[in-house]
């Protein structure tokens, strides 16, 4: 077995979740929502997918791998709508509130692998270990990659096309661009608009979930996420909220993350200097974003 | 100069005079050599229609923007304000249209702000006691302004104007907000000030207020000053004739109209919320096919209604008939029209978008976004310029042309020729007749009277809760218009 090989699929496996909830992140952005709870959506999608794929890959075999991809992204979705109703209903700024349904999620993940979904010994704060019918097929045998990656790829051209070529990914860029023009000029039902780019942007993050522990951790923990849900943040700002761009993206902060561990291990250099990488890039890009004037982004600072 | 005539002019010299003032807007004339001049002790009513140049001539005079050409003299000096704390450290203060207070803070606090150094609680109380000594102005320095009605809210700014030692207070259609009551009220802390030595410069469009309440009168009208006079010389006759002018408009001439046909669209006992939403006007309008109804109405009051014409907004009851298709030109066209991170293709095919289903057809799309642009004689470089590359004109030529070329049954339109040149105003007004030629209903509104009176068939005059049919002749819309008000007040 090739060590190059073995590496490169790290760090795509690594970007797998990144790219997911990159675009979950970026088609809430685009859609004019702030959604900044991508993590906890991302944590309520794995939890779902581990309850459908312990109740069930006993039994249904390979099937129960799609079932849990659908219940993460239908959890995820779940999540975000709390965000979208309170919204509608009080005027809670979604940046606040998707922000606190992170915590919610992180806590109710230790509580579950504490309680109910604890593995049978209760020893350990996890769930049990999903049997093989019940994990993501392997994309190249022989290593870590899965195909999670593939469901990214075409996730992300499937946006992209939504965004270009749909009436409805045009209401969504409309209503991101300018609510006012979109009500006015296109009598778009923008309440409405929103409201599914809540629920896909949900959707999308709980996939990334789902494919995170059906395809590496194969149960799940706390600390299953290292914070793939604030990172995705930054991969889809740095793609400037361009699907395709956010498959590069995405698999440059899986290079940085898998490399600064393996800098780690070889050459003792804190991994932590990923971090920092990664963090001046996104303070640059939003700098850029913000003189080119032409990010949501800079919109939403200023208003 | 010798002594005596440097005495007299001491004497006489006005507190606050603006001599030869010009300010142009992208080539737009707003003020055309205006001079005027107030005195100590005395009111000063300067009338005009909306658009007249009243605000902007006191900006001017508040240091706000700097004229293109003119002087500005305090007691007979030159003065340059360079921004309105120059201004107001030469003793003008201003009371805006849209209060400046922070809901929040405490009026003491409201009183300080804009001061230098320490805040001392002491201190400001000490010089509202001062303000309420001379003037007989009082508030307590201790409430909350959140607290406050908006008549108290206006009380206040006065009182702030006062205590920050102004001599000339300048105030933008300050009755606006008030009822009849606060507004007696408001005059008599006005003229108390006044008594006290101060000059009281009132912007207003509303004749009431000058006649009643302006020892003198200036109007002005397009950007000329056309009157400037003792009130006591001068009779409400005079004053509307100067405020409306008598000569005929140069834009463009009346033209007969074919025949109107059947109902386009037909409002029928229909309650529609006011711009405050505070309170409900009932209304029933019939619009035909192949006929131009103007709409008019002070400081937005017609919006409600034209947005429940063009199907943008539901009313709360009643009976609404609209036909299917309806193109829509809002006055906001930078925010309510156009997408600015949209090409104009992508700006073509937002109109129409919340009803698409399926795929987008960008081929036929940006056809169809070439045609606008050669049959509406948009100047730009091609369907993928951004809006704000092209000129007011343009964008507006854009717009129209969107809304016109899938040939809508009733046309709706919020002021289409403001802040166009005479050029792209012919070109909008040419247009929208075509279309009622062609069998549209056309509804618009114009802050313009003279715009309402040469292109509409039927007018209407919107009026606090009411609707009054008038013909379309400019002193008759006029005259509805500032009569209503009067109603208003009473």
């Amino acid at each position: 077995m090739n060590a190059e090989l073995a590496l490169v699929a790290d760090a795509l496996v690594r970007a797998t979740p990144l790219i997911i909830a990159g675009l979950a992140v970026a088609f809430a952005f685009r859609g004019g929502v702030f959604n900044i709870g991508a993590e906890g959506q991302l944590l309520v999608g794995a939890i779902a997918a581990t309850a459908v794929t312990l109740a069930s890959s006993g039994s249904i075999g390979r099937f129960s791998v799609v079932l849990a991809v659908v219940a993460g992204a239908l959890a995820g979705a779940a999540w975000a709508w709390i965000a979208a109703e309170l919204k509608r209903r009080f005027h809670v700024l979604e940046i606040i509130s998707t922000i606190m349904l992170n915590f919610i999620a992180i806590h109710l993940v230790s509580f579950l692998v504490r309680g109910p979904l604890q593995e049978p010994a209760r020893i350990y704060p996890q769930t049990e270990t999903f049997i093989k019918s019940g994990r993501l097929p392997l994309l190249v045998p022989g290593t870590r990659l899965h195909l999670g990656f593939a469901l990214a790829i075409l996730l992300a051209v499937t946006l992209a096309w939504v965004f270009n070529h749909t009436a409805f990914g045009f209401r969504v860029r409309a209503t991101g661009a300018s609510p006012a023009a979109a009500r006015i000029a296109g009598l778009i039902d923008t309440d409405k608009t929103s409201l599914a780019v809540f629920l896909i942007s949900g959707a999308l993050a709980g996939i990334a979930g789902s494919v995170e522990v059906s395809g590496v951790t194969f149960a799940l923990y706390e600390n299953l996420s290292p914070g793939y849900g604030y990172t995705a943040i930054a991969v889809a700002l740095i793609a400037g909220l361009n699907p395709i761009g956010i498959i590069a993206s995405g698999i440059f902060f899986g290079i940085l993350e898998t490399g600064a561990s393996a800098l780690q291990r070889e050459f003792a250099v804190p991994s932590s200097l990923a971090s920092v990488v990664e963090a001046a890039l996104i303070i640059g890009a939003l700098t850029i974003a913000a003189v080119r004037g032409r990010h949501p982004i800079a919109r939403v600072a200023e208003s | 100069m010798d002594n005596d005539s440097r005495a007299h002019r001491a004497l006489t010299s006005p507190i606050l005079a603006l001599n030869d003032i010009t300010k142009r807007f992208n080539g737009i004339s707003a003020l055309e050599s205006v001079s005027l001049s107030i005195e100590a002790g005395r009111i000063t009513a300067l009338l005009g229609e909306n658009g007249a140049g009243k605000t902007t001539l006191m900006r001017i005079a508040f240091g706000m923007i700097q004229p293109d050409a003119g002087s500005i003299l305090v007691d007979g000096r030159r003065a340059h304000f360079h921004s309105p704390s120059d201004a107001i450290a030469a003793g003008i203060g201003m009371v805006h249209q849209q209060f400046s207070l922070i809901p929040a803070m405490t009026v003491s606090e409201n009183v300080a702000l804009g001061g230098k150094g320490r805040f001392s609680s002491k201190e400001i109380a000490s010089r509202l006691h001062e303000v309420s000594e001379r003037t007989g102005l009082t508030i307590d320095p201790h409430a909350r302004v959140a607290d406050l009605s908006s008549a108290e809210r206006q009380k206040l700014e006065i009182i702030r104007t006062i205590a920050h030692d102004a001599r000339v207070m300048i105030l933008d259609e300050p009755t606006a907000v008030l009822t009849p009551r606060d507004t007696a009220e408001l005059f008599t802390q006005l003229r108390a000030f006044a008594v006290s030595g101060g000059a009281v410069i009132l912007i207003t469009h509303k004749l009431t207020d000058a006649l009643e309440h302006g020892d003198d009168v200036s109007v002005l009208r397009r950007g000329h000053l056309v009157l400037s006079s003792r009130m006591s010389k001068l009779t409400e006759a005079t004053l509307v004739t100067a405020m409306l002018g008598n000569a005929p408009h140069v834009l463009s001439a009346r033209e007969s109209r074919s025949a109107p046909s059947r109902v386009a669209a037909s409002l029928v006992q229909a309650t529609i919320h006011t711009k405050s939403r505070l309170t409900a006007m009932t209304v029933t309008l019939q619009v035909r096919a192949g006929e131009i109804v103007g709409v008019s109405g002070l400081d937005g009051a017609a919006t409600p209604l034209l947005r429940v014409l063009a199907g943008r907004v539901k009313p709360v009851s009643g009976e609404v008939k609209l036909p299917q298709e309806i193109g829509f030109v809002p006055e906001n066209r930078r925010d309510e029209a156009l997408i600015e991170d949209f090409s104009l293709a992508e700006n073509f095919a937002l109109a129409g978008a919340g009803r698409r289903q399926g795929l987008m057809q960008w081929h036929a799309m940006e056809a169809d976004t070439r045609d606008v642009i050669s049959v509406f004689d948009v100047r730009t470089p091609g369907t993928a310029a951004f809006p704000a590359k092209l000129s007011g004109g343009n964008q507006q030529r854009f717009v129209l042309g969107r809304e016109l070329i899938k040939r809508p049954d009733l046309l709706v339109l919020e002021n289409p020729t403001q802040g166009l040149d005479v050029n792209a105003s012919v070109f909008v007004h040419e247009r929208i007749r075509r279309a009622r030629n062609d069998g549209a209903a056309v509804v618009f509104y114009s802050s313009d009277v003279d715009e309402l009176a040469s292109l509409s068939d039927r007018v209407v005059v919107v009026s606090g809760s009411s609707l009054t049919e008038v013909s379309a002749d400019r002193d008759e819309i006029g005259r509805a218009l500032l009569s209503v008000e009067r109603n208003d007040e009473r």
